[in-house]
């Protein structure tokens, strides 16, 4: 090999530098990024000519290897942008063309620079293409790693967000339980409301089906097992919000819960109400008396 | 009968068993059947579905919507390779079960659709088919 690929594709990044970064303006210019209008050109076009700059310093002192120290700016500098791209929404195409566009006008470049000159031509090429794909496949990493971020945090907010247990009144908790029973949240769930119910010194925890859209085998056996471990400690459970066609499919099922239950939560928290020896009374006289 | 449109579901974790159920929802309502219906064909879905993972070792869901004149109904087939149904009788006698669940999912999917058929060898693979017609 005449020439060393590094050397071919510095030299054309140095020369040509003008040229290049039009070609690849134009080219940013015509990708759908500009066009979702998520990002205005100068901004496209500052982030380009960084970049482009601090490719060619990672490629002066490190060679064509992208994941060497000398590279160090660059990959930050693009793990930022793909980060804030994910951010923005951009898609992944947007995000990785942003690298890969780059290809073109170097590799129009290195052809005006080693036309005659065909072994260094391919030497530039490869180098640019080693180059360039590292660095593209490294955006792709960020952007991935960013929205997995987002829906890891989206889970963990789920998993916070739907095992509440709710203090009623004295002695009584409840429970409403919100999404499918069938994972490790249950485990969750059930804790919670055993170490609410010493906690309170619960007499009666009523729990609430209303938002869990099936209900199987499965989860009829985490109700049993829960409100059997509840009666365990001295509290009374009531199941509640068991829906019409809910209440039909367990029927057909075969499940029996063995525990009193009730249609709505204010018919459950009424009975507990009642078991604790409290009852609910109309103020009728004070308000039709406030009316007149 | 003719099959108008069907799908083809994994079953190989938890995941995929809420999946199943969301997407025999999505279909259920599509061929436009009521609310007790709906929930009865996503409640037998959800028992086989976990069925498959937890005794069959994973395997898949057949979605399809069947019409057989004017009448439009959801079959669901389900098929693992596993051990297989040494005894299935037993296996569909209420609160018998192999494993540690409550012994109704088998029984209990046969009451809540219109047609019911499992066949089993052992050491080859489990088929179940239920149907729920509108």
């Amino acid at each position: 090999m005449s020439m060393d690929g590094a050397d071919v594709l510095k030299r054309a990044l140095t020369e040509d530098e003008a040229a290049i970064l039009e070609a690849w303006y134009i080219s940013l210019r015509e990708g759908t990024s500009l066009q979702s209008g998520r990002i205005r050109e100068a901004e496209l076009q500052t982030q380009a000519k960084a970049v482009f700059g601090q490719l060619r310093d990672g490629l002066s002192s490190g060679g064509v290897d992208a994941d060497a120290d000398s590279y160090t700016p660059l990959r930050e500098n693009l793990a930022d942008i793909s980060r804030s791209r994910a951010i923005q929404g951009f898609t992944p195409t947007d995000t990785a063309n942003f690298v890969f566009s780059l290809k073109e006008p170097i590799f129009e470049a290195l052809r005006r620079k080693s036309a005659a000159d065909a072994s260094a031509l391919a030497a530039g090429v490869w180098a640019a293409g080693k180059v360039l794909d590292r660095l593209g496949l490294l955006t792709m990493e960020v952007y991935l790693a960013s929205r997995e971020e987002v829906i890891g945090r989206q889970g963990q907010e789920i998993a916070e967000l739907s095992t509440p247990v709710v203090r009623l009144w004295d002695g009584v908790l409840a429970l409403p339980l919100i999404g499918t029973l069938d994972s490790a949240r249950t485990g969750v769930v059930m804790e919670n409301l055993l170490q609410a119910i010493v906690d309170e010194e619960a007499e009666i925890a009523i729990i609430d089906i209303t938002g869990v859209p099936t209900v199987d085998t499965l989860v009829a056996q985490h109700l049993l097992k829960t409100v059997a471990a509840a009666r365990l400690m001295g509290a009374d459970c009531i199941v509640s919000g068991i829906r019409p066609q809910i209440a039909q499919t367990m029927v057909h099922l075969g499940v029996e819960l063995n525990v009193v239950s009730k249609a709505t939560l204010a018919d459950a928290f009424a009975l507990a109400l009642r078991r604790t020896g409290r009852k609910v009374v109309r103020q009728q006289a004070t308000v039709t008396g406030e009316h007149r | 009968m003719t099959v108008t449109k069907s799908e083809t579901l994994p079953i190989r974790s938890g995941d995929d068993v809420v999946r199943v159920r969301q997407q025999v929802r999505a279909l259920a309502i599509d061929i436009g059947l009521g609310l007790v219906d709906q929930t009865k064909i996503i409640t037998a879905a959800s028992e086989l579905a976990r069925n498959t993972l937890d005794y069959g070792g994973g395997g898949e869901v057949r979605a399809e919507i069947v019409q057989a004149g004017t009448r439009k109904g959801l079959r669901l087939t389900f098929e693992d390779q596993g051990p297989g149904i040494a005894d299935i009788e037993q296996a569909m006698t209420d609160h018998y079960t192999s494993g540690k669940g409550l012994g109704l999912g088998l029984g209990g999917a046969k009451r809540l659709s219109n047609e019911f058929h499992i066949e089993s060898t052992s050491g080859v693979g489990t088929r179940v088919t239920i149907a729920r017609w509108k």
